[in-house]
C-alpha cells in the first residue's frame, strides 16, 4: 500500500504509523463525563468501506494527517492535513 | 452419512476404494425457524453448537456460514496451543481450553492430530527471565505445567538457535510449556461439524446473514442470503466480522479488524521439535508435520478487511526468523497468506450477553482464539442454553474498560499502534 503524505508525496506504508479512526470526536478538555471518554477511546464503528483515520510520517516529516481509506478494498480515496 | 471412524472403516474403505467417503456432515435445506441460531461456521460457532446439542439437550440449532466451512480463520492460524497465561480471568479459562484439547481426537471421534509437543519462549535479557519465573510461577500455583530453562538447558534443546557471541539478541533462558503445542486447524472445524451434524445441528453453507430481526428489545431472527429464519436465542461467532455483524442490531463495539499474516517454507527434515516463541518480537514458530516452518508475527497494523498482507510486515517477520533461526536465510517460502481478526483494546476476546434479549457474544479473539476453541464452544454453549455466564468468562464482558477490569495479558491489543 502507498500512503500519500500531504506534505512529502506518496510513500510506502512502512514509512507510516497508523493512529486509528479519526471520526471519533475527542471530549473537551475538563469534561468528566467517563461514559463520552469510554466511547471515544474504546468504542469503534470500525466499517467495512469508506474510513477517515489518523496516520503520522513517522520516517519522513512526521506530521500527523488524516487519510480517507477504504477498508474494503485499502484504496485511498484522499488525504487532508 | 459417515457414523464412526474406526480400524473398521478404513479398512473397509481401503478394500473399495472406487466407493467413495461419504460426506461428514449433512447439508441440509434451511427450516424456517430454529431454537438457537450460531452466525458464523468457524471453530468457535461449530464448537459452540457441538457442545449446545451435547451438553444441554437443545435439539434445534442451525450454524449459518456465509462462505464454506474452514474458510475463516480456522483454516488460516498457525495452530498453536498452550496455556501460559496469568492474569487471574484468563488462566483457568485457557487452561479448560488444553484440557479439553487433550481429550478432543476421541471425543469428536475425528483425529485432531493434537501435539503436545512442548513451547518454548525465549527470554533475550536477565529482566525477562525474572518476568518468566513470575509467570511461570502463577501458572503452577494454577496447576499448569511449566519450567524456567537456563541458557545451557536451552542450547541442548534447540541448538540451531544462535548462541554466538554477536547474537543481537542474546539468550538468557526459556519458560517452557511442555503441554503446549500444536493441533491440526482443518480437522478442528471439520471434526466439530461431523460431531454436531450427527447430533442434529443443521450446518448452513453460502448462507450469509445481512440483518439481525428485533421485535423491542429482543431478537426474533435473521435475514439471510437464504430467506429470512427466525429464532430467539443467536450467538454470534464471526470472528473478523464482529463489528460488522454487532452493527446489524445497533451495537457499536470495542473492536477493530485488522490482517494477521502467517508463512510457510517448503518442507525440510524434522528439526524444530518445539514451538518456539520469543521475548524480543512477537514472533512464533512451529514446524509441521509435513516439514514446512509455519510461522508469522505481528498483524499489519491498521483497520482492513483485505486478506492482502503489506510488505512491509513480511520483511519484519522474515528479520525476526533470521535473527532467531540463523539456518532460515537458507530457506525458501512457499505460501503466506492473511486472516481477519477483530482486535480489542486490552488483546482479549469478549464470551457476553449484549443489550439485546437473546442476543449473545463471542468474539474479539485478537491473536488468541484458535487455543481457545474448545473453552470458548462450553462456555458460550453453557452461556446461550442458560441466558446466565459460565464462571469462567466474567472477565470476558463487554463493559469491562468503562469499569477499568482490561485482561491486558501481553499487551497487544490495538491499543499499542496508537500510542
Ligand atoms: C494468520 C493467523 C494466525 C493465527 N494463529 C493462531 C494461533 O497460532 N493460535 C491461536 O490460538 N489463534 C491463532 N489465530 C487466531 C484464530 O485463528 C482466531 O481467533 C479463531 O480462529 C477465530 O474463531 P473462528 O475459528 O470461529 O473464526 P473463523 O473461522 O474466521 O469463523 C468465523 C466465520 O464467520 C463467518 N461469517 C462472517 N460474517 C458472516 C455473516 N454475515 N454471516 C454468516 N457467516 C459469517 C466467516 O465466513 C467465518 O467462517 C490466528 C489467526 C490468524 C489470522
Ligand atoms: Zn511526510
Amino acid at each position: 500500500m502507498r500512503i500519500p503524505c500531504p506534505h512529502c508525496g506518496e510513500r510506502d506504508v512502512a514509512e507510516f504509523r497508523y493512529g486509528g479512526d479519526a471520526s471519533n470526536v475527542r471530549p473537551s478538555h475538563g469534561s468528566g463525563d467517563l461514559k463520552q471518554w469510554h466511547d471515544y477511546k474504546f468504542i469503534f464503528d470500525n466499517p467495512q468501506g469508506p474510513h477517515l483515520e489518523y496516520w503520522q510520517h513517522v520516517y519522513g516529516c512526521r506530521q500527523w494527517f488524516k487519510l480517507n481509506r477504504n477498508t474494503a478494498t485499502n484504496e485511498i480515496v484522499g488525504g487532508e492535513r | 452419512m459417515a457414523k464412526g471412524y474406526s480400524i473398521f472403516s478404513l479398512a473397509k474403505h481401503a478394500l473399495r476404494p472406487s466407493e467413495p467417503w461419504p460426506e461428514a456432515w449433512e447439508k441440509p435445506v434451511p427450516k424456517s425457524s430454529y431454537d438457537v441460531i450460531i452466525i458464523g461456521g468457524g471453530g468457535h460457532g461449530l464448537a459452540t453448537a457441538y457442545y449446545l446439542a451435547k451438553d444441554h439437550g437443545v435439539k434445534n440449532i442451525a450454524v449459518l456460514e456465509k462462505s464454506y466451512i474452514g474458510s475463516g480463520n480456522v483454516g488460516r492460524n498457525t495452530t498453536l496451543i498452550r496455556s501460559n497465561y496469568m492474569i487471574g480471568g484468563n488462566t483457568a479459562f485457557f487452561e479448560k481450553s488444553m484440557q479439553l484439547w487433550e481429550g478432543l481426537s476421541h471425543e469428536l471421534n475425528f483425529n485432531c492430530m493434537v501435539s503436545h509437543r512442548g513451547q518454548m519462549t525465549l527470554a533475550v535479557s536477565p529482566g525477562q527471565v525474572d518476568a518468566f519465573a513470575r509467570r511461570g510461577n502463577t501458572m503452577r500455583l494454577n496447576g499448569i505445567d511449566a519450567e524456567l530453562l537456563d541458557r545451557n538447558e536451552v542450547m541442548k534443546e534447540l541448538p540451531y538457535l544462535d548462541f554466538s557471541k554477536e547474537a543481537r539478541f542474546p539468550i538468557h533462558g526459556a519458560i517452557h510449556q511442555p503441554r503446549a503445542g500444536t493441533v491440526r486447524h482443518d480437522a478442528v472445524a471439520w471434526g466439530y461439524a461431523r460431531a454436531a451434524s450427527q447430533l442434529g445441528v443443521h450446518i448452513i453453507e453460502n448462507c450469509e446473514v445481512s440483518a439481525i430481526l428485533r421485535d423491542g428489545d429482543k431478537v426474533v431472527g435473521v435475514e439471510t442470503s437464504r430467506g429470512k429464519i427466525l429464532s430467539n436465542k443467536i450467538g454470534i461467532a464471526v470472528a473478523g466480522h464482529t463489528s460488522h455483524v454487532a452493527a446489524m442490531a445497533g451495537l457499536r463495539l470495542p473492536v477493530e479488524s485488522h490482517i494477521l499474516q502467517a508463512f510457510v517454507t517448503e518442507p525440510v527434515k524434522p528439526i524444530v521439535h518445539h514451538v518456539v516463541s520469543w521475548g524480543a518480537e512477537l514472533f512464533y514458530l512451529s514446524q509441521s508435520d509435513k516439514g514446512g516452518m509455519v510461522f508469522g508475527g505481528h498483524i499489519d497494523g491498521f483497520n482492513t478487511y483485505t486478506q492482502r498482507g503489506q510488505f512491509h510486515r513480511i520483511q519484519n517477520v522474515m528479520e525476526c526468523a533470521t535473527t532467531l533461526l540463523p539456518f532460515m536465510s537458507r530457506m525458501r517460502l512457499l505460501r503466506h497468506w492473511g486472516g481477519i481478526q477483530d482486535m480489542t483494546p486490552d488483546g482479549s476476546p469478549f464470551i457476553c450477553k449484549t443489550p439485546i434479549d437473546g442476543l449473545y457474544l463471542n468474539g474479539g479473539w485478537c491473536y488468541q482464539g484458535f487455543k481457545a476453541t474448545p473453552a470458548s464452544g462450553t462456555t458460550f454453549a453453557y452461556m446461550i442454553a442458560n441466558d446466565q455466564e459460565h464462571e469462567l468468562t466474567g472477565g470476558f464482558s463487554l463493559d469491562r474498560f468503562e469499569k477499568g477490569k482490561e485482561l491486558d495479558e501481553y499487551g497487544i491489543g490495538n491499543w499499542i499502534y496508537k500510542q
